[in-house]
């Protein structure tokens, strides 16, 4: 199986070894596999008691788990990185450029580059938003955009996280374990620091408070609750960020603004950055049944009292739908050619694809339009008849709910298994900052590792685990 | 901060202390059962642990028998019971998660590893060395939380909240501790100061730490009098309820000042507090213990409730 797949230390060849590896791969061939598995296990400990768990719905047993951790890095050299970034900014300037559009002029329906009932018939699309004024037009201050890599020069973007995208806490504390658990590593290698992605996190939180907040703003992150499966993200932020945890019920509206209750009294919060979902926002605007929410919030929000990261609504420009649209959306607004290139996608709605589709179903990547974290998908290759029959039933049944796309080559990276090294296909999330002074990247992010021999899912709730991600000058 | 966050710190510590407090009940227990009595004098120290431990209705509701072996393990493990030491440890964890961001590194540790630990002890190990172990590790835990506080949090609104949790819950397991002891340990037929009286008034000082503590204030033998002055007037005894006082309205006052406003909660606790300075143990004798401890333990805990209503809701 092996060499079919890109394999960022060999590359093609199973017998090199990619420049930027070098040193690793020598580091890792002197080093006995006991103290790599010890390290891997202190590794493991830190997480356990610095609590760095998640909980996986459904599984009422492991009521907390903690993501493994890989102990090998995965290494980007500066250039690749240089790349990267201008491309990743580039598809987020063209992301905000175009929910100001949907939610404003609506200028790109009107060129027709998109069918309208892809916006208006989509249940992440805000009709409460039209018109709404969203500071500097950053409705996505915090994306968190997929990437996987095919080749030694292909990047794809796999997906767009532009709700509340999760997984930073990890690249940050995977750097933290490495430093501790392998010095003599980073002593041979210049890697970039990524520390610095809460002061920058706080300075893009600052640019998009309203205008008539103080000059110093108050900022809260607001989090669904311990039994969340990112509280620890949450609670881990909001530390790093200096700013109050707050869930709903800890904030309050009167005449026109926010406040949150505290041992003093109520204090107005002018910027929240929400990890709760649009649906649970506001009971009074949406679900009324949530318990999570504020009350009134989204008046306040109207109003411009308050500023919210990410905007509401934002759901529309990371649905898998509009994905397949980048690149026309890309040239719409910016005029550029997209640095970062979509994966090849077929939209199952229109009828020559779905054809195609059905046609090469063993071949391909089916995914629901709406889904997320991996649920609800089909890999083709990996999937025996039987449940080939049954995903082209429902494919045939609702064609708009899919799309398709070709079984990705994924790179590999050499990973700790329980035989020792091994390649394992690999992702990664980049987080970009946009605030209304300036976008900012930090150099890294989050390597996300599907630690199952062949399996191409990365997802945390499907056994995937993370690895610390090093850009480095070579 | 927050007020939920305050609610959180707060209970955090009174779960912490209610453990360690149970801990030192069933030892206490153990260390009676221990001894043995006349006949016909049925006493039952497990009866008298569920006293002590405010669990006497809640283990009836279970319909079993006040043995040894279901007493420690309602008290220390039992997931039905609310006050069982694994679910202070539950607690103590669930509030702590939920302010992470609000505790240093090891104070969320140890008492992160308290829960992870906790896992470890399993009922299947009754005998009395298997509590022994368990005892002192629950109070070990209790330490490390107690102890990672004092020595790692800043000294503002959240370190204070957190002290408030540990007095309001000593004061009233204390309270309790002598009130069991004076009503419910002693059988009428055994004499006032018989050797059996002894034994158990010199269990309870062991289950406050305060044995060695008494002989140095006292330079006497143990009297029921001197024990309670120790237990309820003694500043210098960490665990009475002079001392809890002591601290709860120094941290009170802390928070008003650090707030610019003071309320009902530190009036309170000023009151009580100048009550027992200016109580003596002979008034309390003529007035009746039980009484006094009664009254004590209700006004404690109208301190908590006005402290909720000033800062944590």
């Amino acid at each position: 199986m092996g060499t079919q797949f890109f394999d960022e230390m060999h590359g093609a060849d199973e017998g090199g070894c990619r420049l930027p590896y070098r040193v690793l791969e020598q580091w890792l061939a002197d080093v006995p596999d006991d103290l790599i598995e010890q390290r891997r296990q202190e590794a493991e400990l830190l997480f356990r008691r610095i609590g760095i768990t998640f909980a996986v719905y459904g599984e009422s047993l492991a009521e907390e788990r903690i993501i493994p951790f890989d102990v090998v890095p995965r290494i980007i050299t500066g250039d690749e990185w240089e790349r990267l970034s201008f491309g990743l900014k580039q598809r987020v300037r063209a992301i905000n450029a175009f929910l100001a559009d949907i939610y404003g002029k609506q200028e790109i329906l009107r060129a027709g580059l998109m069918p309208p009932e892809l916006i208006f018939a989509n249940p992440a699309f805000r009709p409460e938003m039209m018109g709404q004024k969203i500071r500097g037009d950053i409705y996505v201050p915090i994306a968190g955009i997929d990437i996987v890599r095919v080749d030694s020069d292909t990047f794809y973007v796999l997906e767009d996280n532009a709700r509340t995208p999760s997984g930073v806490s990890y690249m940050l504390e995977d750097r933290e374990v490495m430093m501790m658990l392998f010095p003599e590593l980073f002593s041979r290698y210049h890697v970039r620091p990524v520390d610095n992605y809460p002061d920058e996190l706080l300075a893009t939180l600052q640019s998009i408070a309203p205008e008539s907040a103080p000059s110093e703003p108050t900022i809260a992150l607001m989090t669904p609750g311990p039994f969340n499966s990112a509280y620890y993200e949450h609670s881990f932020l909001a530390d790093k960020l200096g700013v109050e945890l707050v869930e709903g019920n800890d904030l309050v509206v009167q005449d026109s603004l926010v406040y949150m209750r505290t041992t003093e009294g109520l204090q107005r919060v002018d910027v929240i950055y929400r990890r709760v979902d649009d649906d649970f926002l506001d009971p009074l605007t949406f679900r009324p049944d949530s318990t999570l929410g504020v009350a009134g919030l989204m008046s306040v929000y109207e109003a411009g009292n308050v500023s919210l990261a990410n905007a509401v609504g934002t759901g529309i420009a990371d649905d898998k739908a509009i994905y397949s649209y980048m690149p026309e959306i890309l040239k719409f607004y910016l005029g550029e050619e997209p640095v970062l290139k979509n994966v090849p996608t077929w939209r199952c709605r229109e009828p020559d694809a779905l054809a195609y589709v059905l046609d090469h179903l063993p071949e391909l990547v089916v995914k629901e339009v709406h889904g997320s974290g991996g649920y609800g998908m089909l890999v083709g290759p990996a999937a025996d008849k039987q449940m080939l029959e049954e995903f082209a039933a429902k494919l045939k049944a609702e064609p708009e709910n899919f799309i398709a796309q070709p079984t990705l080559a994924l790179s590999t990276c050499p990973t700790w298994v329980d035989e020792g090294l091994a390649p394992r296909h690999v992702d990664l999330r980049p987080f970009v900052l946009s605030g209304t002074d300036e976008v900012r990247i930090v150099p890294g992010g989050l390597t996300r590792v599907a630690l199952r021999d062949g399996s191409l899912v990365v997802n945390s709730s499907q056994g995937g685990g993370t690895k610390d991600t090093w850009v480095v000058n070579v | 901060m927050l007020s939920r966050t305050a609610d959180n710190l707060f209970w955090m510590s009174r779960y912490v202390e209610r453990a360690e407090s149970i801990a030192r009940i069933l030892h206490a227990a153990s260390r009676m059962a221990a001894v043995p009595i006349a006949e016909g004098s049925e006493t039952n120290e497990w009866q008298s642990a569920l006293a002590a431990a405010n669990c006497e209705h809640i283990f009836a509701e279970t319909g079993l028998e006040a043995t040894d072996e279901n007493v420690f393990e309602f008290l220390a493990f039992s997931e039905k019971n609310p006050s069982s030491i694994r679910n202070c440890f539950k607690m103590a964890r669930t509030n702590a998660r939920a302010v992470r961001t609000a505790l240093t590194t090891d104070t969320w540790e140890a008492i992160n590893s308290a829960w992870l630990e906790l896992h470890r002890y399993r009922t299947d190990d009754v005998s009395p060395s298997g509590l022994n172990r368990f005892i002192a590790w629950v109070k070990e835990s209790s330490l490390r939380v107690d102890g990672s506080a004092y020595r790692t949090m800043l000294r503002h609104d959240a370190y204070w909240f957190s002290r408030l949790g540990v007095y309001l819950e000593r004061a009233d397991n204390t309270a309790r501790i002598l009130d069991v002891k004076y009503h419910v340990l002693l059988p009428a037929t055994e004499p006032v100061g018989g050797g059996l009286d002894f034994f158990q008034w010199s269990t309870i000082l062991r289950s406050v730490s305060a044995l060695t503590a008494y002989h140095w204030v006292y330079r006497d033998s143990l009297k029921p009098w001197l024990i309670a002055d120790l237990l309820i007037l003694r500043e210098e005894m960490p665990r009475s309820l002079a001392s809890c006082y002591a601290n709860l309205t120094m941290f009170l006052d802390e928070l008003a000042r650090d707030y610019g406003r003071q309320g009902e909660s530190q009036r309170h606790a000023r009151r009580l507090y100048a009550q027992l300075r200016n109580a003596r143990t002979d008034d309390i004798f003529q007035n009746g213990l039980h009484e006094f401890l009664t009254e004590f333990i209700g006004e404690n805990n109208r301190l908590g409730a006005l402290i909720a209503d000033q800062y944590l809701i």
